[in-house]
């Protein structure tokens, strides 16, 4: 078993440029709905201070609503096997937005929200252990929904490649790039011109102060918690073209996206952003040395580094008083 | 040393437990019940053995089925690869989960909070892969028909059951060792407040670790019976989500931090869980998963302490609490160490050209102090002015960027908290930190575990320091229900507990009323007149001139005047930086 290990280590050791600059590219494109999705998991902390454990399998249901909007939803057969998936994927957000406001309105709020939200230690751990018991949930109920086998969504974009000197850029990956990069610009503008993104950035900075500014911050939270995992559906929906997916699926992206969240810095969404970015190019580049398998023990690396040598993140910032 | 009545009630109480056990096992006939049986011992060991680290420190893992996973594959591969048995292996599992401990405690101890949380996530996930990787995919353990006991392999699921049970009773008497004994009080302390505990002269990085070890070692042993019994090891069985989540949701229903809890968890979710599987599995393959979470949001939502401690509680509402037994060594006459004259010329401690900035602000600029043995030193000056950074600096809070600091001749510089107050610096901070969910004499016998050998000796000392400062009537209140005048006094009792020969106090007396105020003023002389030399921070300027008799005023980070207090007042740098002109002249009019 080890000589095997050892003659797949061995070839993969020696790499071109060309195979560099190709593995930069793959993941400049795979990172950008890596940074979409660490976008709505960026969302969600900045605002609520809570870790969201349930993340991954709202990413998973993306997919899943993705996948039956383009199949027996006819979407496919509608707007054609090339659009149809895109346009699945955008659809998935707002049906995980309003699983998300049910999610937050009976269980999530109970946890968090005014008075539990300055809260460090039990309290915050109470929220945590609550998505995980959403995640479980999730997680479980969709293998008894929509069972364990392996499923994907069939596009022609993702089979087909267009060429930029020896660099193949996949169609499927490099529309989804558009299509994530333009959702992150549009929710960055949400935030930081609307009303309602403006009270949303309020609630997250302070939320008791702004309470006592006539912020509804429950309201504030159910929004930033919905949207939060909204977006994050679309990433999925976006990768469920291109991969395939199960219901346990969600979890290998958790820490994707943790790790892209806590590069950014926790809280920031900028930051959240260009942090995903970054781990797409890391798992994707650590190909080139490492074993296929170990790509995301690769992440895992970098995840533990970032907390350890930089906790605040590229864009966060530490402030503890004694 | 004799054993007090609780814990003498827990070890009848463990006792119970596993002669229930035993007679249940001999009533059930069938291997399936024998099997379920047996998982519900063996997570119940694994629970606690996470309730040992994140129960008792607050410290919450995700990640203990890194350790689970590594007793598993140790007993797996040790059996196929070198053919030992596992009676050798599982032992040796505790070994390979304590320096796994050891490893993963060493940098993610240097995090709290969520962070620590998402870091210990990582493990497990991490060594899934390089499992897989490996491929060791799915490892069935070889039967060995020749020596089948010797190999623990038995044809009777019974003897699965008593061998469980022998690891959760082990679990559980070094759970009950822990609880009581100064690991599990300073641990207590570090999950209510871990800078305090640390200036209180708590090691709190080695009893982390500790914790970390023996929990790990704990649960790689469980993880290895686990192995045992099951047969087959696969890398997702064992190092997944579900088992760390497992762990801790065991603990969370039945009560985190208790002994009972984690046992209470196994033996409801348990054989819930498994017999909705068994019963639905074929149908409903996520039955299990979804039972969990249904659980732990329903206990969150309904009793997020727990079920242990909700009964308790209700219970306690009943019966009244046990009668804590009487600290009789209060009366034992205070052995104050010899009183040193105050006006011995040497300087305890000495600060010369201390600078730190943060980022671009300079917090303390090139300070020179020094404080006479048998002092009352007061530190004044405008808000932000860096008071509390100079004490944050002086007890290894904070690491200063240049200059020295002396204490008794020795340097400071570099030492972690609980070693400054182990040379004899205590202090009390600005905002008040207790223990609120620990007796008054249990927070200041934190505090005296520093200068005692042992527990004894600690609750002695913790004693004499409350009856010095006015508190022995309240030993036994809870910290969380006393007054803030108490928690000030308390925290005063705290820092003098270990025999101190210099305390910091930081603003000691804010938010406090005047009637207050001369209690706490008269406990400050009392403690000055016994010999401590005390350096105060404190905005209440009238109380401080009859107080001290010595000012230094800092600011912007710089020291702008030092002297005895008429002097000072009347400096004009002072009045322009703090005190205002009409104000001194007020004061320096009462004064006369």
């Amino acid at each position: 078993m080890t000589s095997v290990a050892a003659a797949r280590y061995g070839r993969a050791m020696a790499f071109s440029l060309t195979d560099f600059l190709q593995a930069l590219a793959a993941g400049v494109l795979v990172g950008a709905t890596y940074a979409l999705m660490c976008v709505g998991l960026g969302i969600i902390f900045g605002a609520m201070r809570v870790i969201n454990f349930a993340q991954g399998d709202f990413l998973m249901l993306g997919m899943y609503a993705a996948f039956y909007l383009a199949t027996s939803g006819g979407l496919s057969a509608f707007l054609g096997p090339s659009g149809g998936p895109i346009v699945a994927a955008f659809l998935a957000g707002p049906i995980v937005f309003a699983l998300g406001w049910l999610i937050h309105r009976f269980i999530v709020a109970r946890v968090t929200g005014a008075g539990a939200a300055q809260t460090e230690g039990a309290g915050a751990y109470g929220q945590i252990l609550t998505t995980l018991g959403i995640s479980l949930i999730l997680q479980n109920g969709g293998l008894i929904v929509f069972g364990s086998a392996p499923t994907g969504i069939r596009t022609p974009l993702s089979r087909s490649s267009w060429e930029i000197g020896d660099i193949l850029l996949n169609q499927g990956r490099s529309v989804s790039f558009l299509v994530a990069v333009g959702l992150a610009v549009a929710v960055y503008l949400f935030l930081g011109h609307t009303r309602q993104g403006k009270a949303l950035r309020a609630a997250a900075d302070n939320s008791q102060a702004a309470l006592y500014m006539g912020i509804d911050v429950d309201k504030a939270h159910r929004i930033a918690w919905s949207l939060g995992v909204g977006i994050t559906a679309v990433a999925g929906g976006l990768v469920a073209g291109s991969q395939s997916f199960q219901p346990y699926t969600g979890f290998d992206f958790v820490i994707v996206m943790y790790a892209g969240v806590v590069l950014g810095g926790l809280g920031s969404i900028l930051g959240a952003f260009w942090g995903g970015l970054v781990i797409g190019i890391v798992q994707q580049t650590s190909t080139l040395i490492l074993p296929y398998q170990l790509q995301n023990t690769a992440i895992f690396v970098v995840f533990l580094l970032i907390i350890f040598l930089r906790p605040q993140g590229m864009f966060g910032r530490l402030s503890e008083r004694t | 040393m004799t054993l007090s009545l609780a814990v003498k009630r827990q070890l009848w109480a463990i006792l119970g437990f596993a002669v229930a056990v035993l007679v249940l096992m001999a009533l059930l006939y069938s291997d399936y019940f024998e099997l379920v049986l047996t998982q519900v011992l063996l997570w119940a060991a694994m629970s606690l053995a996470w309730n040992i680290l994140s129960g008792y420190s607050g410290y919450f893992s995700f990640g203990h089925a890194v350790f689970w996973g590594l007793g598993a594959y140790t007993v797996a591969l040790g059996l196929i690869h070198l053919d030992l048995s596992p009676w050798l292996t599982i032992p040796a599992g505790a070994i390979v989960g304590g320096l796994a401990g050891a490893l993963i405690g060493f940098p993610t101890f240097r995090l709290r909070g969520h962070y620590f949380a998402l870091a210990m996530l990582a493990y497990p996930l991490a060594t899934l892969y390089v499992f897989q990787w490996l491929g060791y995919q799915e490892i069935p353990l070889p039967m060995k028909r020749e020596a089948p006991i010797l190999y623990m392999q038995f044809a009777d699921p019974r003897a699965y059951v008593a061998l469980a049970l022998g690891l959760l009773v082990i679990t559980l008497l070094i759970s009950l060792r822990v609880e009581n004994s100064r690991f599990g009080m300073s641990l207590f302390a570090i999950k209510q407040n871990e800078p305090a505990a640390e200036a209180a002269g708590i090691d709190t990085w080695r009893w982390k670790m500790l914790a970390l070890m023996l929990s790990g070692a704990l649960a790689s042993m469980a993880g290895g019976l686990y192995a045992v019994v099951l047969l087959v090891v696969t890398p997702e069985a064992v190092f997944g989500m579900l088992v760390s989540a497992q762990a801790l949701i065991l603990a969370l229903f039945g009560g985190v931090g208790s002994l009972w809890g984690p046992v209470i968890g196994a033996v409801v979710l348990v054989p819930l869980a498994e017999g909705l599987n068994a019963e639905l599995g074929d149908v409903l393959p996520g039955i299990q998963g979804v039972v969990y979470g249904v659980a732990i949001i329903a206990i969150i939502l309904l009793a997020p302490e727990g079920v242990y401690w909700r009964i308790r509680d209700r219970f306690a509402g009943h019966m009244p609490e046990p009668i804590p037994t009487p600290v009789t060594s209060l009366t034992i006459p205070a052995t104050p160490r010899e009183v040193r004259a105050p006006t011995a010329a040497a300087d305890l401690l000495v600060l010369h050209d201390v600078g730190i900035s943060f980022g671009g602000l300079r917090a303390l600029d090139g300070v020179d102090l020094s404080v006479p043995e048998g002092g009352l030193y007061g530190i004044i000056g405008p808000n932000g002015a860096g008071k509390t950074t100079l004490f944050n600096v002086i007890n290894g809070f904070l690491a200063s960027d240049r200059g020295n600091i002396n204490f008794a001749g020795e340097s400071l510089v570099g030492l972690p908290p609980n070693q400054v107050c182990r040379r004899g610096i205590g202090r009390t901070f600005q905002v008040v930190r207790a223990f609120p969910r620990m007796t008054v004499l249990e927070n200041v016998t934190v505090g005296a575990f520093v200068g005692a050998a042992d527990n004894a000796t600690a609750q002695r000392m913790a004693g004499i320091a409350l009856d010095r400062v006015g508190l022995g009537a309240r030993v036994n209140a809870l910290a969380g229900g006393l007054t803030n005048r108490e928690l000030r006094l308390m925290e005063l009792a705290r820092a003098l507990a270990p025999q101190p020969r210099l305390i910091l106090l930081d603003e000691t007396l804010a938010g406090l009323g005047h009637d207050d105020l001369d209690g706490i003023l008269d406990a400050i002389r009392q403690v000055r007149s016994e010999g401590v030399t005390v350096l105060i921070i404190e905005h209440t300027m009238q109380a401080m001139i009859q107080l001290v008799d010595h000012f230094d005023v800092l600011d912007h980070g710089r020291l702008i005047a030092s002297g005895t207090p008429e002097t000072v007042v009347r400096n004009h740098e002072v009045i322009e930086a703090y005190l205002g002109k009409k104000w001194a002249e007020q004061v320096v009019e009462a004064a006369k």
